[in-house]
């Protein structure tokens, strides 16, 4: 109830009476990331209800009861009201959404719970770079000296690093699982394949009926063919952050999120780093502005050089004293263009749906390049074009937005929907951030994008721009490098997309990431305050740089009120 | 550097008064509305355009803010050479607020880079230079050059990077032992820093795994020190000193004192002084007899023999019966026996010092030892020493007897065991042993050296032998 109270903001009129007394309610739950949704669910539900002093009687009762577990389906002819495949990111959204909701709720894990983020991806990744951070940091005598602080050489242990890694996966995953248990979910383990409609079979023989059923299989790392993995000197993602070495020289084939990521780690650990781009330019699918001006931070002054617009055709492990072989062929015409000898080579080509042995020859679904195809309310569509009923996919293995926050999203999307209330997720609203040092972060649509959106739609795009060198706090920490740009309509005020490259600009983005979920318009969140000296002031200049042609639409009173 | 036009001075968008960063920006507009800022740019400069009609327009660091004194080059967008259109984007420079991209006004060819990347430079220096045609970019070039010795904040011409005494004596295997088809493989860090310091990586032989050139193979090439990796921990007593050093500068300045930055050159000295501190040092003098010497002086001095082929000849022959006092102690851990005797002579060039090397000073004859000198010395002046010229020596010569002094000790260069410091000739009365007075021409020598690796008594066998050579000198002509 709590999470359909808050999400009902997003499309409700803003004359709901009790909506500025209950502003604490209005947090994003549904976008909640990970592990994280443990402890807010374990504390916020009495502390939330305790705030909104005007809250209805039997909101608290339904509110408690939800809490109260995983109780009989609420249709006696199947064994679950929800079954979900995969405990990743995710499927664990959708779980706990569904025992809120009241739903009896199954989650099936052939592997360990947590998936890629959890395990093998954003959360063990962030322990690397959060030490490569302070790595960063104290090799820079520049930058120590610039602070009037002296710090003798800095150096680390590799097992250490690696140490703090796999604990925090250990950690978030325990909350994971404990989280679930706590509720009541019933977590299944085993493979779980569609036996048929509202039919899942899991482990070996066990089947069970569900009246509605969310597959969240995920993903896992993508390797062209020609590529040879041995895990020792030609990797993926899934071994780098076990970190067994640090090679003197490693090169990453693909530079978007994940291969940025490692070139952080990798440098600030000591190795020099060799990009290899299909595309003509590093850090595609950022904003051009924003991959400009990080490219010139983050990759021309590192031990980075690297080669774009080039395909790795083939490349071999290092063995018999040869090192790892890498050769190159021109993206466009194919030839052979170089070849590269490195201590070893990340694949970070991207990841690929893990769709197989799903069962979803069953129910006559094809996938597509492997992922499950879907409609926006993440309904299967089956070979035919028609929907599948009562089957859902989410997350990496519907492929529309790669991210555990999306996948969760989606999750409590459909938990939603099978409640009786329609809902669409707005993936534009949607946040991302590559946590490199400094953070790159965005949500919405990049220039090029807006305008040729503009021009097909007939209406006016304009850009406001800020430096991270004119924010007090940014100075203070002697992190003045990084920009901050926003697109927008300056006719109505709507914010189209938001980009940061700077100091936790990861963090500085979900002011702009609600605002356009929530559709607030420039003219009105311009007159929010934010407190003095702090790095949100960026994105509070962003929106008082904006010139925007419609009036505030907020009333004096009630924006007395949110102050 | 006359700030030969002030058009760019006057572009209004220059008048930010409102920007200033403060408490108020929390509550004002974004003081940076457009990161796209002035072209700047100036009519070519006053002097150059009475003589020559050629158009070479100065590129000034330009004023970005109103509070900008100096500009930080963050990265140049065009190399030397590139062709430049009105509008184009071709540096990006860091002011106390943000960085901007500077356009030009005009179209031409960037001629020259004035001051690099990661440099800074007042406002109004100029930065590049823009020529008309290409015809010009020579012309830009040599003019460029001049600018960048006399510039407050110079661009690293080659030699001016390298160090008054060569910071690790490679023993100079360069060029010599590439083996042959393999083709160069460079990591990233080495690519980076051979074309920051001019270094032609093909010239470069690879120490790394499978035969790769690192880093630390351009930095020998180079001539600098290297660069302190992340784990070995810099020698504790440098530290101290620089925290001495810079402890005992903070006293106020006197009433018109000036303070002047050291050049890049300067910096090298001034670096490789501290770094020598670390190692443990002890000094011999010997007396040495020259009159033979005086005397064969005289004589092969019309052939264009100079004083400094002939001390360095005798040292590399001294040295050679004695390979301990040309071997160096890189790593503290052991003695590396250097395959070539290379001598570096200390020069003092304008504002500086530098240490040319004349390699295989034992094998070659005293004809061509003096040639290569000549040779050596033009080029010093002219800063035109490639750095294996300047970095490869094993055993440096210092000598200020044409000043006088009688004798002197000089500091050891980090990565050489020894240095000799050579005073003046002068007459002397001496008694023999059978108590006749006489009066001979002496010297005193004093050597510098690593007690790690050479002892007291080495080093005084090696002034025997170095002082027997020069009183007979007759096998310094075989």
């Amino acid at each position: 109830m709590q999470s359909a109270f808050s999400l009902s903001f997003s499309q409700s009129s803003l004359t709901l009476p009790n909506r500025p007394l209950c502003s604490s309610n209005a947090s994003p739950r549904n976008l909640r990331f990970c592990g994280l949704r443990r402890e807010a669910f374990g504390f916020s539900p009495s502390k939330q209800l305790n705030s909104c002093r005007f809250q209805v009687k039997s909101r608290r009762i339904e509110v408690s009861a939800a809490a109260g577990g995983n109780g009989a389906p609420s249709n006696k002819s199947f064994d679950y009201d929800l079954v979900i495949i995969g405990a990743g990111v995710g499927g664990h959204g959708a779980a706990l959404h569904a025992v809120e909701k009241g739903l009896k709720t199954a989650i099936i894990e052939g592997d360990v719970v947590g998936g890629t983020c959890v395990n093998r991806g954003c959360v063990p990744s962030k322990a690397l770079l959060a030490v490569s951070g302070r790595m960063r940091e104290l090799q820079n005598e520049h930058h120590m000296k610039s602070f009037g602080l002296q710090v003798s050489a800095a150096g680390y242990d590799r097992q250490g690093v690696a140490d703090h890694a796999s604990n925090l996966a250990t950690k978030i995953r325990n909350n994971l699982t404990n989280s679930m248990k706590a509720l009541g979910v019933d977590l299944l383990t085993g493979f779980g394949s569609v036996l048929g409609p509202q039919k899942v079979k899991y482990g070996k023989d066990n089947i069970i009926t569900a009246k509605d059923i969310i597959i969240a299989t995920g993903s896992v790392p993508f390797v062209p063919k020609g590529i040879e993995v041995d895990g020792k000197t030609v990797i993926t993602s899934d071994h780098a952050l076990k970190l067994e070495s640090v090679p003197d020289w490693i090169a990453i084939v693909g530079s978007g999120y994940i291969g940025l990521e490692f070139s952080d780690v990798y440098t600030a650990l000591g190795s020099e780093v060799t990009f290899i781009e299909a595309l003509d330019q590093l850090m595609p699918g950022f904003d051009p502005e924003i991959s400009k001006l990080a490219q010139r931070v983050l990759i021309n002054p590192r031990k980075i050089d690297y080669h774009t617009g080039v395909f790795a055709s083939k490349i071999t492990p290092a063995k018999d004293g040869r090192p790892v072989m890498i050769e190159l062929i021109d993206a466009k015409t194919k030839e052979p263009k170089d070849t590269l000898e490195v201590d070893a080579a990340l694949i970070a080509t991207g990841r690929a749906p893990f769709t197989n042995g799903l069962g979803l020859e069953n129910i006559n679904v094809a996938t597509q390049r492997g992922f499950i195809p879907v409609d926006e309310r993440m309904r299967v569509i089956d070979g035919n074009g028609k929907l599948v009923p009562n089957l859902y996919c989410i997350g990496d293995a519907n492929g529309k937005l790669m991210l555990a926050h999306a996948a969760s999203a989606q999750g409590i999307s459909v938990v939603e929907q099978v409640t009786g209330r329609d809902h669409v997720l707005k993936h534009l609203s949607i946040p991302a951030a590559c946590f490199t040092h400094p953070e790159i972060s965005m949500v919405g649509l990049t220039e090029p994008q807006a305008r040729e959106k503009a021009e097909k739609e007939g209406f006016k795009v304009s850009i406001a721009k800020t430096s991270f060198k004119a924010n007090t706090k940014a100075l203070a920490e002697n992190e003045g490098e990084g920009l901050a740009k926003m697109i927008y309509r300056p006719d109505n005020g709507e914010i189209l997309g938001v980009h940061i490259f700077g100091l936790h600009a990861a963090d500085l983005i979900h002011e702009a990431s609600n605002a356009i979920a929530l559709g607030t318009r420039i003219q009105d969140i311009k007159l929010a305050v934010h407190a003095h000296p702090t790095l949100s002031e960026v994105v509070d200049e962003l929106f008082k740089a904006a010139k925007v042609e419609s009036p505030a639409s907020t009333t004096p009173q009630s924006v007395k009120a949110t102050v | 550097m006359a700030v030969s036009s002030s058009s760019f001075l006057s572009t209004p968008s220059l008048s930010n008064s409102k920007s200033t960063i403060s408490f108020a920006s929390s509550v004002s507009p974004a003081p940076i509305t457009s990161l796209r800022r002035v072209a700047f740019r100036s009519s070519s400069s006053h002097r150059r355009a009475m003589t020559v009609r050629s158009k070479i327009r100065e590129i000034f660091m330009p004023a970005l803010s109103s509070t900008m004194t100096e500009g930080k080059i963050v990265s140049w967008l065009k190399t030397e050479g590139e062709k430049l259109a009105k509008g184009q984007s071709v540096v990006v420079v860091e002011s106390d607020k943000a960085d901007m991209d500077v356009e030009t006004f005009y179209d031409g060819y960037l001629a020259a880079i004035v001051v690099g990347e990661g440099e800074t430079a007042p406002v109004g220096a100029a930065i590049g230079l823009l020529a008309e045609t290409e015809a010009e970019i020579e012309e830009a070039k040599n003019k460029a050059a001049s600018k960048s010795s006399a510039a407050v904040a110079p661009s690293p011409p080659p030699p001016a990077t390298s160090s008054p005494a060569p910071a690790i004596a490679q023993p100079a295997p360069v060029a010599a032992v590439s083996d042959g088809p393999r083709k160069t493989v460079a990591t990233p860090y080495a690519k980076k820093l051979a074309k920051q310091h001019k270094v032609d990586i093909g010239s470069i032989a690879g120490t790394g795994p499978f035969g790769r050139i690192t880093a630390s193979d351009v930095e020998a090439a180079a001539g600098i020190a290297p660069s302190v990796a992340p784990p070995p921990p810099p020698p504790p007593a440098s530290a101290a000193a620089t925290a001495k050093a810079t402890a005992t500068s903070s006293p106020p300045l006197l009433p018109d004192s000036s303070v002047v930055p050291f050049t890049a050159m300067q910096s090298a000295v001034s670096k490789n002084m501290i770094e020598s501190l670390s190692v443990p040092t002890f000094r011999v003098g010997y007396p040495v007899n020259t009159d033979a010497l005086d005397a064969l002086y005289e004589k092969v001095k019309p052939k264009g023999v100079t004083m400094t082929a002939l001390l360095a000849k005798a040292a590399g022959m001294a040295l050679a019966q004695h390979p301990v006092v040309n071997a160096s102690c890189k790593d503290g851990k052991g003695f590396t026996y250097n395959s070539n005797i290379n001598i570096a002579v200390a020069v003092a060039i304008n504002g500086g010092l530098i240490t040319p090397v004349l390699q295989d000073a034992d094998k070659l004859d005293l004809y061509l030892l003096s040639q290569k000198w000549k040779e050596l010395v033009g080029k010093a002046r002219s800063k035109q020493l490639q750095p294996h010229e300047y970095n490869s020596g094993t055993f440096t010569l210092s000598n200020l007897g044409m000043f006088g002094v009688d004798r002197f000790d000089a500091i050891l260069p980090p990565g050489q065991g020894a240095i000799m410091a050579v005073g003046a000739s002068k007459p002397t009365v001496v008694a023999d042993k059978d108590g006749f007075f006489s009066v001979k021409n002496k010297m005193m020598v004093n050597v510098t050296a690593d007690h790690r690796i050479v002892y007291g008594a080495d080093l005084a066998a090696f002034l025997q032998t170095f002082a027997k050579i020069v009183e007979n000198p007759d096998s310094l002509t075989l």
